[in-house]
């Protein structure tokens, strides 16, 4: 009998001094957008590598790449690549890693909500207050067949600083030169005065664009999927209008110029399929970690959730990183030492 | 404490060590706000720096340009607050008056329970109901109404989405009214029961009663209570952002859309990026603690003013 307790007693113990000895914790820190992708992947991680523990923190883009710069997290993620002074100002050289795409869905509430065509131009033009009513000729050319009714339009953007106001700011301004000059591009800008309303968050947004009539927003792919609200085609650069959806995303991915550094915007980007309003997320890291144990088992993780981690991420609606751009990242995540 | 006390250190030494640790408690709070308004100062120094008082007077809010001013958003929390006090203030009064003088037995319990319930909603909660329920019904039964009865007046024109200043004030008033009522009711109760045999006893009528007696001499207390519930309406965060419609800009119109300081700080602290971004948004705290305390040193001065020093609820 005491045979056997001390042995149950010792093998308990060996096992607590083995999970120990191996597990090694790994933290992070940002995006938002990246979150429910992060949570995913670290649930199937714990199976492809049980030694290793990442936490994960959302407070937000911005504070993602505060505690990278000072060090206080091995991995940062950003809806938004940083910029030069950012970069500068860190102690180390900063890698950006393409981590999720996803695409921006333009919802509205119509009565009989009519599938609505739209450009960027017109877009644009709504959230600077030029189109003012549904039945404006510039909408209605776009919407052959459909009756629009003669109701005012009421923009609706994000009021809390966001990726998703990034990506669909970035198109905006890449589309339309007043929209750049006067408003630009960023989590949060100066939207134009005197014009619709802005919400927290998703749900804000879609519940605003809901109680509304004539109201217009935008939204992830996946929340207005989700939410089965209605979302209109986007005019591409190809002249096609095209459905938001993960495919038409990864389209847009496969496309879009990408720079080495890996720090590109992928709004408007060329090709037949690929849909408009898209955009990516980057996990941050240095390219010679503080701690090199921690380092390498975060380069094993990324390693693993761009190219087998993509699979799972596409169940919740983010577009799938292409295998060419996989390919790439993975020979950038070589050089972390 | 006086001196003979002191002497005696033995049996009153619990009398003294009481009399530190409250004061200690008392500092302590004291403490506290010196220590939020100093963080506060040092998190918006970048700011301070840059734009310095123009920060008040300038209505520019533009993140990408770095270029930030708080004017829309002191507008706006003054604005909603004021607007829940004037809805709160005689529905909180004449329901502690209610339930002090003329519910019977029976009915006062329960009310009262319900109303403390009102301030166990969470915010976030209230603020769902905002977005589903109140503000379209507003949108659909009350501001038409208010537009054909009030529409003369600039406050009630314009295009009305349903969220807007006046929603915000409204759902600021729900939530304050529990607090000021639970407190004047307390102030209520605290009026001595000769005060109102006196005015009986005069030959005055129960409205008279309650006129003269009890709700002027109450009336510095019931003053702070509506103190309490102007303090909480100027941070309310949650719901107001909810049904506000978060524009920040300067309208005449109730029925436009507005914008809170603590309403702006919740939304974009997140994703502030850079230097001078989040700094701004520091100041814009340190606006709103400013604010409180103007407000409530006004507030005082008001009553200095209009209570008269003859009046004390003392016994």
């Amino acid at each position: 009998m005491k045979k056997i307790i001390l042995s149950v007693l010792g093998g308990a113990a060996l096992l607590a001094a083995q999970a120990n000895a191996a597990t090694i914790n790994v933290t992070g820190a940002g995006s938002t957008f990246d979150y429910p992708a992060f949570t995913k992947w670290f649930e199937a991680y714990k199976k492809v590598d049980p030694g290793v523990e990442i936490n994960y923190q959302s407070i937000g883009s911005g504070g993602g790449i505060k505690n990278l710069t000072s060090q206080t997290v091995d991995f940062g993620a950003s809806d938004a690549p940083m910029k030069d002074e950012a970069m500068a100002a860190a102690p180390g050289k900063i890698l950006h890693i393409p981590i999720v795409a996803g695409g921006v869905a333009v919802i509205y509430n119509l009565p009989d909500s009519p599938k609505l065509n739209l450009d960027g131009d017109t877009l644009a033009n709504i959230y600077l207050g030029n189109i003012t009513k549904w039945n404006d000729p510039k909408i209605a050319a776009l919407n052959p067949g459909v009756s629009l009714p003669d109701l005012a339009i009421v923009p609706v953007h994000r009021a809390d600083g966001s990726g998703t106001s990034f990506i669909f700011t970035d198109y905006l301004s890449s589309v339309n030169p007043a929209w750049a000059d006067s408003v630009g591009k960023g989590s949060s800008v100066k939207w134009p005065a005197g014009i619709g309303l802005a919400a927290k968050g998703s749900e804000g947004v879609a519940g605003q664009v809901k109680q509304v009539s004539g109201g217009i927003g935008y939204a992830e792919l996946a929340y207005a999927d989700q939410n089965k609200i209605p979302f209109a085609n986007m005019k591409n650069s190809s002249g096609n209008f095209i459905s938001p959806a993960p495919d038409s995303v990864s389209a847009a991915l496969a496309t879009a110029k990408i720079p080495d550094d890996f720090r590109f915007s992928m709004v408007n980007a060329p090709g037949d399929k690929a849909y408009p309003i898209s955009g990516a997320s980057w996990v941050l890291v240095y390219q010679h970690p503080k701690n090199a144990e921690r380092g390498q088992k975060l380069v094993a993780f990324l390693k693993w959730a761009v190219t087998d981690g993509q699979k799972l991420s596409s169940q919740l609606d983010y577009a799938p990183l292409p295998d060419e751009v996989q390919q790439r990242e993975l020979k950038l995540l070589e050089t972390i030492k | 404490m006086n001196g003979k006390a002191q002497k005696n250190a033995g049996p009153h030494f619990g009398d003294g060590a009481f009399k530190w640790l409250t004061l200690i408690m008392a500092l302590a709070v004291f403490a506290l706000i010196a220590l939020i308004g100093y963080e506060l100062f040092r998190g918006s120094h970048l700011a301070l720096q840059k734009f310095g008082w123009h920060f008040l007077v300038s209505s520019d809010w533009d993140p990408v340009n770095d270029v930030y001013g708080a004017l829309p958003f002191i507008f706006g929390t003054v604005v909603s607050s004021a607007i829940a006090l004037v809805i709160a203030v005689p529905i909180s009064i004449a329901t502690a008056v209610y339930l002090t003088e003329l519910a019977p037995l029976q009915v006062r319990q329960p009310l009262i329970m319900f109303i403390e319930l009102l301030a166990a909603v969470p915010s976030v909660i209230l603020g769902l109901w905002g977005i589903f329920v109140m503000v379209p019904w507003l949108h659909i039964h009350l501001f038409p109404a208010l537009r054909t009865t009030l529409g003369f007046l600039p406050l009630f024109q314009g295009p009305d989405y349903g969220f807007c200043m006046l929603s915000a004030g409204i759902i600021v008033a729900i939530m304050i009214i529990p607090i000021i009522t639970s407190v004047s009711r307390e102030i209520l109760r605290s009026v001595p029961g000769l005060q109102r045999e006196a005015a009986y006893a005069l030959g005055a009528t129960r409205w008279e009663v309650t006129r003269i007696a009890v709700l002027s001499y109450a009336k510095k207390g019931l003053f702070g209570a509506v103190i309490l519930g102007l303090g909480r309406a100027l941070g309310e965060t949650m719901a107001v952002t909810m049904v506000i419609g978060n524009m920040p800009q300067i309208v005449k119109s109730l029925f436009a859309p507005g914008y809170t300081l603590a309403s702006v700080i919740a939304n974009e602290f997140n994703e502030a990026t850079g230097d001078l971004y989040p700094s701004a948004l520091f100041e814009l705290g340190l606006v709103l603690l400013g604010v409180t305390v103007i407000v409530n040193i006004f507030a005082q001065l008001l009553l200095k003013t209009f209570a008269g020093p003859s009046v004390k609820p003392q016994h």
